[in-house]
């Protein structure tokens, strides 16, 4: 089916969601690489102790957000009649 | 710590996980897995992710570099963060195609080849088996950490025997639990439910020896931290090649691993719940890996120099004097290792069975055998042949290697060997243009890189790449040296073979793709994989062929077993508006069938099977071409077209066969007319002569006494046919008084065959019966039932054409219903009246030869009817066989609320 061009408020919401969870990984990868860089001035090398801090952390919002997108999009999907564009609304991405 | 106690509480450990796995079985047997099925236990069972390597390893990697143990969690992290990328596509793809393993998702995408599906188990094989070594040793080690300290008496007699005992443990488990179906549909629950137990486990057991570290041993975070920057691992030099291509490599093997795809994909009952575990799943990695560098640096501060720190988890408890701590860490370490070895050898034991035994089965047979046999037996055997295979081979790498090397190594081995998949999984998913040919370069060229850069060197200098080769490369050309191929010296050497194995794996697999032209069915299942959320279903892989119905059901009884492939083929037949249990072949049927038989033997086996019966019949390239080239809002328009012929057509099948029916009975019934007069009229005819006759006042005694026998007789007849009549009236306006008692299937069927024996006593009939499956309670009106059962005897021994008869009676219970099948042995009851004999007055042979109306099948559906039951015809049984089911408790409307007619359940003709 051809898709409108422009979309309801609701199912707009909703493709927004899903690009931020598709989106994701990739501040994922660059919070996880950014220690690495990471060098104490004094002896070059890089510190455990503030690497792993910084890490946890990094992982544990990652994590957060990825619960509460994810909560988001099964709210929506399975809202109300309105959200009719939720499951396919999802998937023409693909194409 | 008493060595005795660990060997107790092991075994009451393994009890408990056979017992949670029996009762999730019964539970899910019962259709009562409510709580079976919850993304919880999908996001736990996704944990198997966690080894021994993780769960010992772990500590001993941070022990020696660090930071960097984190990137073997953070590659999944990323994956599952982003669910909607792959996994969601994964998951949705194996269950439209009823994947059954990862080798078996690679070859349906290329075109349903086996020859890839054998590479990708060879990989697996490859990559699989140190891995299980190592768990194998990880739980040895372990032992012999608590064996260390007691009398020599008490002391296993060596390592070896422990690791010979777990696998055989583990072995026995798997059999039992792994391979009671075979159907990818029907999931694994008892093994999924003690996997998810163990994840549990090992997470509380690796929390509380972290938090007993930190609270306890060490004082906080705080000084958690300060440790830390005073530890031999407060700096190190984090190369970022090194930690990039680790974070890499495990998101590769994520994807990848056998094990994590027969959880993720195959067990998966319900795609939603990963947006559970897109979150989850990275949690639980996250707690796993939160203690790890704590639990380092302690340990290598308390514990004396040279202590093996990938114990630390075990030995830090015990150097603190807590042994209690120490035994709850073995146990998570035992579950590590044992979860893992488990699904392994399932998701490797399908693989093996589904694409090297049976396709060699099915080349080595006789030719010309198309009858698929009991090949349902064979893949079972095979399934579990192959893990006590899969499992011995961990045992003999384990006794071979000498279980020396650091745990780390061997698991980023088996990940960079895995890792050789994904470009041809990623391509196959995202890429119409990759074909069979490219992904067969890709993974070949990969897995030979694999081999030659790590695995074989993974063997030590003189292991089995001798030293000279290592150092100067093969006959003495350098650029070959198997840790710096064409000179790339400077990157260490798993970093070194993942960036060439997968560099040429990906090129050949691009160029192989660009220069080849896919076939049809290749065609086919690439628009299906890339497209399959747009439901683009082009795909008709069969053109309109002459395959019977019921060849196509002994088949898939053979590989599904008789229930379920009758119960397949009866729904698809309904689907075409059709009753009973042969539906038209058309190409959406056949399609259908090849994809339910793929579910329990791979795409190309079922592919290849079904092939024999239809022939040539596969769809052509011009055929592809033809539909492809269509106009799109052409194909939207015939779309719905379709949708609307295709009810249509089933409207049209009904009618037609009603109609057909109608004919014939009409037909029948001025057969019937002429029959009944006959029938009415030869005993009358004599009942008059003879009553004429004994008005005679000369005839002697005798022969009187003889003439009235001879009017009773045939007055008798008539009065049996009225009856039959009357009582077939009376059952079909369900008029019928249920007189309804407590039974024992076993008497009744007795009763049965003891009555039907006076029919054509002089043929011998040998019956089977299964006396143990019969002793069933029945609550019916017993007398009717019996009556029903004696029909189908007699019938068996009056038409039963075999030299040596016999008949098999089978009655078991399924859900709420008692289901008794008689089989014979004879020639059966031809297509075209299958559909004719529950009808009255329906008689397939002549009249002299039956000696009875054509009532009696009537009158058993009727009663089966107004006993809330129902009665069938069963094809593709190798002879007459027909199906009496009935509820276990009795519908007592029935019967009595007759007066409004429509019967409770629906007839079957």
């Amino acid at each position: 089916m051809r898709q409108p061009l422009f979309l309801a408020r609701k199912s707009y919401r909703l493709r927004r969601l899903v690009d931020a969870a598709r989106l994701l990984p990739f501040l994922g990868a660059f919070l996880f690489l950014l220690p690495v860089f990471w060098r104490d001035p004094a002896s070059g090398q890089s510190r455990t102790a503030p690497g792993a801090v910084f890490l946890f952390i990094a992982w544990a919002a990652l994590i957060a957000a990825s619960a509460l997108i994810a909560r988001r999009l099964a709210q929506t999907e399975s809202g109300g009649p309105d959200a009719a564009a939720g499951p396919g609304g999802s998937e023409e991405h693909q194409g | 710590m008493s060595f005795n106690l660990l060997v107790i509480v092991c075994l009451l450990y393994v009890s408990l996980l056979f017992a949670v796995a029996f009762l999730a079985e019964r539970r899910a047997e019962a259709g009562q897995g409510g709580w079976l099925r919850s993304p919880l236990v999908y996001t736990l069972s996704l944990s198997i992710y966690c080894t021994a390597w993780t769960f010992y390893g772990a500590v001993g990697y941070a022990a020696r570099s660090g930071l960097e143990f984190v990137t073997i969690y953070l590659g999944p992290t990323l994956v599952f963060a982003g669910w909607l990328w792959i996994v969601r596509k994964l998951v949705r793809i194996g269950r439209r195609e009823r994947v059954t393993s990862i080798a078996d998702l690679i070859s349906a995408r290329y075109g349903k080849s086996n020859l890839l599906g054998v590479v990708v188990t060879l990989i697996a094989v490859a990559a699989s088996t140190p891995y299980i070594a190592l768990q194998l040793q990880s739980v040895t080690l372990s032992v012999a950490v608590f064996a260390a300290d007691q009398p020599p008496a008490w002391a296993l007699p060596d390592s070896g025997a422990t690791a010979a005992w777990v696998a055989g443990g583990l072995a026995l488990f798997t059999i039992l639990f792994g391979t009671r179906n075979l159907d990818a549909d029907e999931r694994h629950h008892g093994v999924v439910t003690a996997i998810a137990l163990e994840a549990v486990v090992k997470l509380v057991a690796l929390l509380a020896v972290g938090i007993f570290t930190v609270w306890t041993v060490a004082d906080g975070w705080a000084d958690i931290y300060a440790r830390i920057e005073a530890s031999p691992v407060a700096e190190w030099p984090l190369q970022p090649g090194r930690w990039i291509g680790l974070t890499f490599v495990s998101a590769a093997a994520v994807l990848t691993l056998p094990r994590m795809f027969q959880v993720m994909v195959v067990e998966n009952v319900d795609e939603r719940h990963l947006s559970t575990a897109a979150w989850a799943f990275p949690a639980y990695l996250l707690l796993m890996s939160l203690f790890v560098l704590p639990i380092a640096v302690v340990g290598l501060e308390r514990l004396p120099q040279g202590a093996n720190p990938d114990l630390f988890v075990l030995t830090l408890p015990l150097a603190e004097g807590r042994g209690d701590l120490a035994l709850l860490a073995f146990l998570g370490g035992f579950s590590s290792a044992t979860s893992m070895v488990i699904v392994a050898a399932i998701a490797l034991a399908t693989m093996v069975s589904n694409h090297v035994v049976v396709p060699l089965w099915l080349t080595l047979r006789p030719a010309g055998a198309r009858d698929a046999g009991d090949v349902r037996g064979l893949v079972l055997l095979s399934r579990r042949l192959s893990i006590a295979a899969i499992l011995g081979l961990g045992l003999l790498y384990y006794r071979l290697s000498g279980g020396s090397a650091a745990l780390a190594a061997i698991g980023l081995i088996a990940f960079v060997g895995v890792a050789q998949i994904l470009p041809a999984m990623i391509a196959g998913l995202f890429w119409r243009g990759a074909t069979r040919v490219g992904a067969g370069l890709g993974l070949a060229t990969g897995f030979l890189v694999w081999l030659y850069t790590l695995f074989l060197p993974s063997f030590g200098a003189d292991g089995i790449l001798s030293a000279d080769i290592m150092a100067n490369g093969p006959w003495g050309i350098g650029w070959l040296r198997p840790q710096a191929l064409f000179g790339t010296a400077a990157l260490d050497p798993l970093l070194h073979a993942l960036f060439w194995s997968l560099g040429l794996n990906s090129l050949a697999l691009v160029i192989g793709s660009l220069l080849s032209f896919p076939g049809p069915v290749e065609r086919i299942q690439a628009l299906a994989f890339v497209r399959v959320f747009e439901g683009d279903r082009a795909r008709r892989g069969w053109s309109q062929g002459g395959a019977d119905a019921e060849e196509l059901l002994t088949l898939a009884q053979g590989i599904l077993g008789a229930d379920d492939a009758l119960a397949f083929f009866q729904a698809e037949a309904a689907f075409q508006g059709k009753a009973g249990f042969l539906p038209d072949t058309t190409p959406d049927f056949i399609e259908a069938l090849e994809r339910r038989l793929a579910g329990a033997v791979g795409a190309a086996t079922a592919h290849a099977m079904v092939a024999q019966f239809t022939g040539a019949a596969t769809v052509s390239a011009e055929e592809l071409m033809a539909v492809a080239s269509e106009a799109r809002e052409i194909i939207e328009y015939s779309a719905e077209i379709e949708a609307k012929s295709a009810e249509l057509a089933r409207t049209a099948r009904a009618l037609g066969e009603a109609n057909d029916k109608l004919r014939d009975l009409s037909v029948q019934k001025d057969a019937f007319l002429s029959q009944i007069s006959h029938e009415l009229r030869t005993p009358m005819t004599s009942i008059r002569a003879f009553s004429e006759i004994l008005g005679d006042p000369d005839l002697p005694p005798d022969l009187r006494t003889r003439y009235t026998g001879v009017i009773r007789e045939e007055a008798v007849r008539l009065t049996r046919l009225l009856d039959d009549l009357l009582d077939l009236a009376v059952l079909e306006n369900r008029k019928l008084q249920m007189n309804v008692k407590a039974g024992n299937l076993h008497d009744l069927l007795s009763r049965a065959v003891e009555a039907a024996s006076n029919t054509r006593p002089e043929r011998q009939m040998v019956v089977r019966r299964d006396l143990g499956a019969e002793f069933l309670p029945v609550f019916t009106d017993t007398d009717r039932l019996v009556q029903v059962f004696i029909n189908l005897i007699s019938n068996a021994r009056k038409y039963c054409d075999a030299p040596q008869p016999e008949l098999k009676i089978r009655a078991r219970r399924k859900g709420g219903r008692i289901i008794v099948d008689f089989i014979d042995n004879g020639a059966g009851i031809p297509k075209k009246d299958q559909g004719l004999i529950f009808e009255k007055f329906a008689r397939l042979t002549d009249t002299a030869k039956a000696g009875g109306a054509g009532l009696g099948l009537a009158i058993c559906r009727e009663i089966m009817v107004n006993l809330g039951g129902s009665i069938a015809y069963l094809p593709g049984q190798g002879g007459a066989a027909f199906r009496v089911t009935l509820p276990v408790r009795p519908q007592v409307s029935a019967g009595a609320e007759a007066a409004e007619g429509p019967a409770p359940t629906e007839t079957l003709s």
